[in-house]
């Protein structure tokens, strides 16, 4: 693939999505337009409706565009492949597999050599930390432990786009905060493009280097806003609070004006 | 059809840390681990008292009493005791009906399993075969004799017939039902971790829909024990059903009951066979583990 540094790993031109639901059509999402650069961490905030999660699986190759394009270097987006991982908030484990299976499942079935998959898988389980639960089946994990599993196994696959739509939703918040930091951490040593989906204004400002803002009916970009704060974040600091109350106002001021 | 199943397809029933599922279980007390044995013969144990009361040391009772049936039982088995065609037989019987049960549940499972995935996975194959099949269902396996008679024949083929038909329509509902409730986000996770339509089949569809199948094998066999008697009223010499039906004609009611026994506890352990190779097979599913 070219890649050029200047080249958006992803670019959104003029994006629309219709569905038609019992007779009606529904506007999912309207003229989207949106540029991630490599390493960049987005977040995608919006109440529910407001297209955020179908924007998310049109990048993933799940759903076609109705109209526009959705370009991953440059190149348009075809059905799904393994340079784009989804995280799905139901973590969409394999039931049969174990830990170790589900971490290796896309490795084997792009043909990987068996000692190649089991030294990537190694690899990813002590990345996620997960070394004694290699032999554990889904059922036998945690929400969290799943959710890492999930995260070891598009990794695992060479996703350089990773794309979470509301993967700590399912979550305690001792849980949560421990992934987050987590994936964090993950994120500045590997170097991943991260497009994450949450509707917690608190998760985008205290994960992403920039926030797009979504409001619905129809689905569209209304804003977006980048975070200065620099990192690690604290969640008390006044600066985090500031830009937090800030975007609260900007998404209710967004359901005011549809309201009126 | 298979309301056990409906919670085989969710992954989220237990979310103890793996931790726990580890720790080596604590082994209980003698006494408590012979309760549940113990519990389950209250019943049997009951009706057999009364089974003696209600018929033992009349003069003339249409039912044997208990001991009766022993004796015939283990006359049936080992000779020795009445020395009369059925003395010493129980083996041929069992052999020739665990041979139709057996032989009749591979071939219903040989074309059921097939069938229901194809059934299952491809619409045009469903819209052609599901509704004539589920026409045919309701039919029972008694209504078939006539006509399976007619068709097979007198004997042993009409009976693999009938056995086989009994067997068929669980493995087949289930298998459908099995390979259609897949959960979509499984192909979802699949196709974005390269893994495309054709090769979903194995790693996916086949895997997902496993313990369904399981099921619909487990009933299958089940219903190929129910059946074996219709199956041996098609004029075989031999077969479990075959001697009671010919008892049945002689007034032996004692080997009657003799030959429902051995169904009853042939049929028995062969579930728990299937059974425990599904506990070792399915170990993933948290509805067999």
């Amino acid at each position: 693939m070219l890649e050029k540094a200047a080249d958006p790993i992803l670019e959104l031109r003029g994006v629309s999505k219709q569905f038609e639901l019992q007779g009606r059509r529904i506007d999912a999402l309207h003229d989207a337009h949106l540029r991630v650069r490599k390493g960049e961490f987005v977040c995608l905030i919006g109440a529910s409706g407001c297209g955020k999660s179908t924007l998310l699986r049109i990048v993933a190759g799940f759903e076609t565009p109705t109209r526009g394009q959705a370009l991953m270097w440059t190149m348009p987006i075809a059905g799904p492949g393994p340079e784009r991982g989804m995280v799905f908030q139901d973590y969409a484990l394999f039931p049969w597999l174990t830990v170790r299976g589900n971490i290796g499942f896309g490795p084997a079935a792009r043909g990987r050599p068996a000692a190649e998959v089991k030294d990537t898988v190694e690899r990813f389980i002590a990345l996620v930390g997960l070394q004694r639960f290699a032999e554990a089946y889904p059922h036998q994990l945690s929400g969290g432990m799943k959710q890492r599993v999930a995260i070891a196994r598009v990794l695992a696959n060479d996703a350089e786009l990773v794309l979470m739509d509301e993967p700590f939703g399912a979550l305690d918040a001792m849980t949560r905060e421990r992934l987050q930091d987590e994936l964090l951490d993950i994120w500045q040593r590997t170097g991943l493009t991260v497009l994450f989906v949450t509707h917690s204004i608190e998760e985008a400002v205290f994960l992403a280097d920039r926030i797009v803002v979504m409001s619905p009916g129809p689905g569209r970009i209304e804003s977006e806003v980048i975070v200065p704060l620099p990192r690690p974040r604290s969640v008390v600091a006044p600066e985090f609070n500031e830009l937090r109350r800030e975007l609260a106002q900007r998404l209710h001021s967004h359901h005011a004006r549809k309201a009126a | 059809m298979t309301a056990s199943l409906d919670a085989a397809s969710s992954d989220t029933l237990s979310a103890l840390p793996a931790g726990e599922a580890e720790a080596a279980p604590v082994r209980p007390s003698l006494l408590l681990r012979a309760r549940e044995p113990l519990l389950a013969l209250i019943f049997p144990v009951l009706v057999l008292l009364f089974w003696h009361l209600a018929t033992a040391g009349r003069t003339f009772s249409l039912i044997p009493p208990p001991l009766d049936v022993a004796r015939a039982l283990y006359d049936l088995a080992f000779g020795g005791i009445n020395d009369d065609a059925y003395s010493r037989t129980l083996l041929i019987h069992l052999s020739a009906s665990l041979s139709r049960v057996y032989g009749g549940f591979a071939i219903a499972a040989a074309v059921a399993l097939p069938l229901g995935l194809l059934i299952g996975r491809i619409a045009p194959v469903r819209q052609l075969l599901d509704p004539t099949l589920q026409v045919l269902r309701p039919i029972p396996v008694t209504a078939w004799l006539p006509l399976s008679m007619i068709i097979f024949g007198l004997g042993p083929r009409s009976a693999f017939f009938l056995v086989c038909l009994g067997a068929f329509y669980p493995i087949l509902i289930n298998t459908i039902f099995g390979v259609r409730s897949v959960d979509p986000r499984l192909f979802e996770a699949a196709s974005m971790l390269g893994c495309q339509s054709t090769a979903q089949f194995y790693k996916v569809v086949l895997p997902a829909s496993l313990p369904a199948i399981f099921t619909g094998l487990r009933l299958g066999l089940g219903f190929a024990w129910v059946v074996i008697v219709v199956g041996e009223m098609t004029g075989v010499p031999t077969g479990l059903g075959a001697i009671i039906m010919e008892a049945r004609a002689l007034s032996r009611t004692e080997i009657v009951i003799c030959g429902m026994a051995v169904i009853g506890i042939a049929g028995f352990i062969s579930d728990r066979l299937v059974l425990l190779l599904g506990h070792r097979l399915l170990r993933w599913s948290p509805n067999f583990a």
